[in-house]
């Protein structure tokens, strides 16, 4: 096990790229992610072959992005909700023309500049698109400092193996804590790169990278052919932690920063004798829904833990087929859920307290 | 300087995320103890997210004076600087804490004040250290980093503040591991370790193996920081 230093969650997620081999980083400062590209500006220098780059704005970097996404090499960027929604557009290209990128959002308060307080409010931007057009983003959503380094190796991976872009959602607080961290190298494997721009040296066909189909017949054969790809994705790839689910008569459902508080209130009820317990999503596309709805059928109600106006409460509703309730339990804005406001929650899940 | 070898400024700078602020607001606390006016002054503006001002209660009830900006808190990304900082730094009946952003990007705030803290002279520049932060984990990167604050803030260190600390999980051993690694930093610069800061809880055991160990309090807890075991 490698020493532990003591990291912020931005400083981990730079570093971790550092490690998965990530030599191109394209960004754009904006609080609460500056770090990342801070960090990344003292030590990709220093790394053999490193690039580090300050873009003229987001879109200017996202498009950096596609250029070395195109030629194989792993590359990423990170911003903030509103650079994000800056990055859209970027980001759908990314999809169309099947390129691996990692994408990191350290989500603040929104909509519009918003604040610059933690928040979950682009559940939605990320897991339904976060751009124009049919495709899907991978969402990995980590809950610790460990777990950022973890996720990045895993949204590097995921992203080759699908040929498609890797968003990273962490929030403010994720970003800004600071915890101690093992650097462990995670899981690199090798996948077919055959359809990279890396110069034909006249041996071989030129290979093509587009997202432009004027031929609506193409074009749909081609969306179709990627849901087959994420129709492989959402029966595979679905990470998430259950905590005290054995017995479990309520389900919180919670992510990111946004579980560690609910982690807290669910002990404090079960010292209440309250049989409440926890499903964490890891990765919110794909969504954990079979294990969800296998819960269903056990637990009498659901409560959505999140920092967004009812965003995720939608996806555990279909994931459940409405079976039960789902309660929400919510702040926005840059505020956070305390303990009691989730205990509060579980009691009226309850019918009050034991 | 006083009799007891306390100097009227002291500046706390280092690499971010070294602990700064906790240093410098725990200072500031036993300041007051010894001391009839003391003020905390908060030139961070590079961070916005953890601040002095997070502690303003706790030195509002010990009557420690509080000077930051009117931004820092208030959701609103604005850099400025607190116009008050010039005069605690020349009423002479008081002693000032300054508390620096981290990196030379921070110190960069400080040299606006470099002029008037040389002048008065009765001052320390403290250069907290961290050996368990990533980018100062051995002598080599903690001194180029050093070297980029005092660039930026147009002083010299005077002194080291040993912090080197893993937050909730730091055992007495990773305390009494940073040891070597602080004193070498002291022998490569000729600088003298001022103190090791510890928390609390771990005061005890080291009281005896370490010298000029400055317990630390975390006055500020969040919900999302409780230990989750």
């Amino acid at each position: 096990m490698a020493e532990k230093v003591l990291m912020k969650g931005n400083e981990a997620l730079a570093e971790a790229a550092i490690m998965a081999g990530c030599k191109h980083y394209f960004g754009y400062p904006i609080t609460p992610q500056t770090e990342v590209a801070a960090y990344m500006a003292k030590k990709m220098p220093k790394t053999e072959g490193g690039v580090f780059l300050q873009a003229e704005s987001e879109i200017a970097a996202i498009n950096m992005v596609i250029g070395v996404a195109s030629t194989g090499k792993r590359v990423m960027t990170s911003s903030s909700s509103p650079g994000i929604s800056l990055k859209s557009e970027g980001i759908s290209y990314l999809a169309g023309c099947d390129l691996p990128a990692l994408i990191i959002n350290v989500q603040r308060g929104g909509p519009g500049l918003g604040g610059i307080q933690p928040s979950q409010s682009d559940y939605f931007q990320a897991t339904k698109g976060g751009g124009h057009g049919d495709f899907h983003l991978l969402v990995l959503a980590p809950n610790s400092v460990q777990e950022m380094v973890d996720m990045v190796f895993k949204g590097f991976d995921l992203a080759e193996k699908y040929r498609m872009p890797a968003m990273i959602l962490s929030d403010g607080t994720m970003g800004q804590m600071m915890e101690p961290v093992s650097l462990e190298k995670g899981e690199i494997n090798e996948y077919d790169k055959s359809w990279a721009l890396t110069g034909t040296k006249g041996e071989r066909k030129p290979n093509i990278v587009n997202s432009l189909y004027i031929a609506p017949e193409e074009l749909e054969k081609l969306n179709f052919e990627r849901y087959e790809r994420y129709k492989k994705i959402e029966e595979e790839e679905a990470m998430y932690e259950e905590y005290l689910m054995d017995d479990a008569e309520i389900c919180i459902v919670a992510y990111g920063v946004a579980s560690r508080v609910a982690k807290n209130a669910i002990d404090q009820a079960r010292k209440e004798g309250i049989k409440v317990g926890m499903i964490r999503p890891i990765t919110l596309w794909p969504f954990p829904k079979k294990a969800l709805n296998k819960a269903a059928d056990k637990v009498n109600k659901f409560i959505s833990v999140e920092l967004s106006m009812g965003q995720m409460i939608e996806d555990i509703e279909l994931a459940i087929r409405c079976k039960k309730e789902v309660l929400l339990c919510n702040r926005t804005g840059g505020m956070i859920t305390t303990t009691e406001d989730v205990l509060n929650k579980i009691y009226e899940a309850n019918g009050g307290k034991n | 300087m006083d009799s007891r070898g306390i100097k009227r400024i002291t500046v706390f700078s280092g690499h971010y995320g070294s602990g700064k602020t906790n240093v410098a607001v725990n200072y500031a606390l036993w300041l007051k103890s010894h001391c009839d006016k003391v003020s905390i002054a908060d030139l961070d503006i590079v961070n916005p997210y953890f601040r002095t001002k997070d502690s303003m209660k706790v030195l509002e009830e010990n009557g420690v004076q509080l000077i930051s900006s009117e931004y820092a808190n208030s959701n609103v990304d604005v850099p400025a600087l607190p116009a008050e900082t010039y005069g605690v730094l020349q009423n002479k009946e008081v002693h000032a804490v300054i508390d620096v952003g981290g990196d030379d990007r921070g110190a960069l705030a400080l040299g606006r004040y470099s002029d008037a803290i040389l002048e008065d002279g009765d001052y320390e520049l403290l250069f907290v250290i961290n050996k368990y932060r990533p980018l100062t984990r051995n002598v080599d990167m903690t001194l180029e980093i050093m070297a980029e604050i005092e660039n930026a803030c147009h002083m010299k260190f005077t002194g080291i503040v040993n912090d080197s600390n893993l937050g909730d999980e730091t055992t007495a051993e990773d305390v009494l591991d940073s040891v070597c690694y602080a004193n070498e930093v002291s022998e490569r610069t000729g600088i003298p370790i001022k103190m090791t800061a510890v928390k609390n809880d771990l005061y005890d055991k080291l009281s005896d193996k370490i010298e000029n160990l400055m317990p630390i309090e975390l006055y500020v807890r969040q919900s999302w920081a409780e230990r989750n075991e």
